[in-house]
Parts: structure tokens; C-alpha cells; sequence
């Protein structure tokens, strides 16, 4: 399978990878997907007494478009208010990264990681 | 050292360079028609074919007359079992296979079973062994036909051939044997073996694409419906105009298959161990299929908490073959591993590694130091490793499944 060069770049150096602490009270983590559908992600994003998300961290687990559009929801959700980072559509991450039909699911799954981490710092703060 | 590096060597082989040129004459100079008889150019490809028959023949010990000329492993095997089933159809109705199969044999049976057989798949053993017990218990009145692979394609497992043989004998019910990846690495010997078909590929073996034979046994005598008309080639099994030059490759691939197989098979397993010892130094790396039944020239292994074409992404400095059809949407793990009872994780995360005659050293060496960097790297990626480091048992994970 061809990857574009831009899944390539951010699979080869995949940007903000690693965990924040989950019981922190400015964190949220998101994990979606599951080991048997071939990815796993796990988002979290670090929210400022702001509102504004200072920061992000993944890891994930599947093939080199799942790594690329959860790398690269990571740099498009900092600097944004939760409901900004919330509102990111897979399409767009899928225009980004060029992805192939076959592999729209990834992106699908990165938008549903940042939901995730957004609900799940939301749920802390209620 | 060359890159990528070629480890797939079960999905082909290069031609051995005096394969090659053995078969260049038969191009522009040697081209008579075998079937001709009337001239010099036609007696003289006639020998050629005729003398890369006895070599074929020498390899696996059987009667140069007991082979018919085929375009590959595929159309022998397709003409063994549809060839079989229908001439003996008023016999009986049913076939026994194994789930671990090749396609060429799975789809054939198939086909069988839309045209009114019916057929039996025997599973295997987590290392990919037939249990004897459950062939013998498998097989019928009404069982007409039983086809096992010798050596497994994906695993290299190697079956106990010779014992299922013996029950197929004593029931005087055919046994087929696919030998499309054993040749040139265990020994077969057709004088002793109670088998009655046995099909086999060139480009397995240093040979050219696009031939191979079959092994229709003649005492006792085994007939098979044609399923190729015109001419009548070949005792009438297989008509069509006799590919010459790849025929002389086959012939000369399988004589140095026989020369050469003991040293290549010590000097590939030396390498092969190799591997396997320098990947086990990584955690969580487990072998798929039985070590001690197995050519020394297949290392299936998993990768656990590392996805599949993440792997093969990472080592593509390196040719291997993945266990996981990762070409659509739905992932399709391999059936070989499932078959085996591996989870569709450890599935996934397998590679074939297969070794040949030109791998060297210095191949595997760096093969061992690159796949360890990628897997740690990739793992170092993986939420399912940091949670496995953690002591997460992640059978107990409720995921959330998209």
C-alpha cells in the first residue's frame, strides 16, 4: 500500500508521543478501538484553568494511519477550547493525511479519541 | 549487503543462475516441438523433457513415468483432487483435508463440495500437527479421497506423511499429498511413502515460474478425469504443447536440489536458529507452529502488542511476509494462525521469515538488530504495551469496539 508522504513523516516521527498522568485533574484520556480490530488509541489532553488545551500525548497501537492521525490530532488540539477540539471532523484529518478509503477508519477513530479525552475531562470537572 | 533484504523465500525463489542456464538454449536454439517426431528438433526436445523427468523423478524417488508436466503446484493440485474425485465419484462422495491448507487446495475442495461432495476440514493442534487419531476417525465408507500438505507455507510445519499414508492404504482410499514447499528441504521418498498423488512446483526450488508436475501413481494404479483437453499429452492427463525451456529448469532445479539439499539445509538451519535466538532476546515474541517438525528454512513469529502492518511498515528494508491481509478495511488475519487458536492480536502481528540458498550472515544479523529497534520503537508507540508493562491483564479490557 502507498502512504502519503505526510503519514509517512508522522509515522517516522510521530509528534507528542507518550502518557500524562490520568488521575491528574487537568487530564483527560480518551482510549478507543479495540486490540482484535487491529488499533487501539489512547488521546489525553492537558486542560489550563482556561479552558484552552496546553497539551497532548498519544500512544497508539495500528497500522501507520492510525499513528499518523493520532499524531496529528495531537498538535491540532492544542491552543483550542475543549468544544474547538471537540468539533474536529475525521474528514478533515482525512484531507490532511490523504488517507485511502480503506483507511478512513483511522481518522475516524482519532475523532472519537479526542471526544473521549474531552468527555473524560469534562466528567472530572462536573 | 543488498537491500531489501529477501526473506521470502516460500513465496519464491530466484532461479539458481545454472537453472537459468540450462534453460536459455531451449529458447532459441533448442525450440522443437517434444511432440513432434517426425524431425531432429522434435527428438531433441523430447530428451530434454524426458531427461528432466528422471530428475524430478530422482529427487522424490519415484518411476520418471509416474509424472505429468503442469503449469504449477495450483493446476496439479487442482487436477489431483477434481481429477480424482470426479473419475472415482461413484465410489464415494467425500474428502478429507485440513483447515491449514493452501487456497489451492481449500478452494479446489470447495468447488468439489458445489459440485455434491461433501468434505471434511480437520483441524490442527496449536502447534499445527495433525493429530493421527482425528484423520482416522475423520475418514468414512464413502471416503474417496484425503489431501495433506507434506509442509505447511506459512509455518513450515512438516506432517507425518508416511503414518497418514498408512491409513489411507489399508481403506484403499486415495491420499494427495501437496509437496509444493517440502521439495529440496526434507526428503521424499515415493518407493516407500503409500502415496498416490503428490504435487509439486518449480519456483519453490530454484526453478522457473510457471511449471510443474504431478505424481499420478501407476501400481496401484491411480486414474484421474483430464480437466485440460487437446491432444492428449502427457498419458492424456494434461494435454497441451509441453513448455520446453521450463520444463529443462525444473529438471536442473531438482537435480541440484538433491545434490545440495543436506549442506543448504545445515548451513539455512544454523542461520535460522540464529534469528529465532536473537528475536527471543525481546519479550512477548512467540514461534507459531511446532520448532522440532519444521524445514529449517521457515521462522514464523508474533509480535505481541505491535500491529501487523505497522511491523511490516517498519521493516521494509526487509522482504517478508506479514499474517495479517491488511489490503482492506476489515483486517483479515491469517486462517493458517487462527487455525492454530491464535488470538487475532498475535495473528496480526506475525512474520514469515523464510531463508534460502543466498541468504547469508550478514543478512540475518542485521535483520535481528533492525526488527529489535522497530518493535521497541513500535512498542514504545503501543498503549497495549504500557498497559501490559503495568500488569493490565488486557483480556479483562472492556474496550470500546468501533
Amino acid at each position: 500500500m502507498a502512504y502519503s508522504e505526510k503519514v509517512l513523516d508522522h509515522y517516522e516521527n510521530p509528534r507528542n508521543v507518550g502518557s500524562f498522568d490520568k488521575g491528574d485533574d487537568s487530564v483527560g484520556t480518551g482510549m478507543v478501538g479495540a486490540p482484535a480490530c487491529g488499533d487501539v488509541m489512547k488521546l489525553q489532553i492537558k486542560v489550563g484553568k482556561d479552558g484552552i488545551i496546553e497539551d497532548a500525548r498519544f500512544k497508539t497501537y495500528g497500522c501507520g494511519s492510525a499513528i499518523a492521525s493520532s499524531s496529528l490530532v495531537t498538535e491540532w488540539v492544542k491552543g483550542r477550547r475543549l468544544d474547538e477540539a471537540a468539533s474536529i471532523k475525521n474528514t478533515q484529518i482525512a484531507a490532511e493525511l490523504s488517507l485511502p478509503p480503506v483507511k478512513i477508519h483511522c481518522s475516524i477513530l482519532a475523532e472519537d479519541a479526542i471526544k473521549a479525552a474531552v468527555e473524560d475531562y469534562k466528567k472530572k470537572h462536573q | 549487503m543488498k537491500f531489501p533484504i529477501y526473506l521470502d523465500y516460500s513465496a519464491t525463489t530466484p532461479v539458481d543462475p545454472r537453472v537459468a542456464q540450462t534453460m536459455i538454449p531451449f529458447l532459441t536454439e533448442h525450440y522443437g516441438n517434444p511432440a513432434s517426431r517426425s524431425h531432429a528438433f522434435g527428438w531433441k526436445t523430447e530428451e530434454a523433457v524426458e531427461g528432466a523427468r528422471e530428475q524430478v523423478a530422482a529427487l522424490v524417488r519415484c518411476d520418471a513415468k509416474d509424472l505429468v508436466w503442469t503449469s504449477g503446484a495450483t493446476e496439479s493440485i487442482n487436477l489431483a483432487l477434481k481429477g480424482a474425485a470426479e473419475f472415482y465419484k461413484t465410489k464415494g462422495k467425500h474428502i478429507v483435508t485440513v483447515k491449514t491448507e493452501h487456497k489451492a487446495t481449500l478452494d479446489s475442495v470447495r468447488e468439489l463440495e458445489r459440485r455434491g461432495f461433501e468434505a471434511t476440514y480437520l483441524d490442527v493442534g496449536p502447534d499445527g500437527l495433525l493429530d493421527l487419531n482425528r484423520v482416522e476417525s475423520a475418514l468414512r465408507k464413502d471416503t474417496i479421497l484425503v489431501s495433506v500438505m507434506m509442509v505447511n507455507n506459512e509455518i513450515g510445519v512438516i506432517q507425518d506423511i508416511a503414518a497418514i499414508g498408512e491409513l489411507c492404504r489399508k481403506r484403499a482410499i486415495l491420499f494427495h499429498v501437496d509437496a509444493a514447499q517440502a521439495t529440496g528441504k526434507c526428503d521424499i521418498d515415493l518407493q516407500t511413502l503409500k502415496v498416490d498423488l503428490m504435487s509439486f512446483s518449480a519456483h519453490k526450488t530454484y526453478g522457473p515460474k510457471g511449471v510443474g508436475a504431478l505424481y499420478v501413481r501407476r501400481k496401484p494404479r491411480v486414474r484421474l478425469e483430464a480437466q485440460m483437453h487437446g491432444g492428449g499429452h502427457e498419458r492424456g492427463f494434461r494435454s497441451g504443447t509441453l513448455a520446453t525451456h521450463q520444463i529443462a529448469g525444473m529438471g536442473e532445479a531438482f537435480r541440484l536440489a538433491k545434490l545440495e539439499m543436506a549442506a543448504e539445509s545445515e548451513r539455512v538451519r544454523a542461520m535460522r536458529d540464529k534469528l529465532l535466538s536473537g528475536m527471543q532476546r525481546m519479550e512477548e515474541v512467540f514461534v507459531n507452529g511446532d520448532l522440532v517438525h519444521r524445514v529449517p528454512h521457515n521462522l514464523n513469529l508474533s509480535f505481541n502488542f505491535v500491529e501487523g502492518e505497522s511491523l511490516i511498515m517498519a521493516v521494509k528494508d526487509i522482504a517478508v511476509s506479514s499474517g495479517s491481509a491488511c489490503t482492506s478495511a476489515s483486517l483479515e488475519p491469517s486462517y493458517v494462525l487462527r487455525a492454530l487458536g491464535r488470538s487475532d492480536e498475535l495473528a496480526h502481528s506475525s512474520i514469515r521469515f523464510t531463508l534460502g540458498r543466498f541468504t547469508t550472515q550478514e543478512e540475518v544479523d542485521y535483520t535481528v538488530s533492525h526488527l529489535r529497534t522497530k518493535v521497541e520503537r513500535l512498542r514504545d508507540l503501543s498503549p497495549l504495551w504500557e498497559m501490559h508493562k503495568d500488569g493490565i491483564d488486557l483480556s479483562t479490557v472492556q474496550w470500546a469496539a468501533h
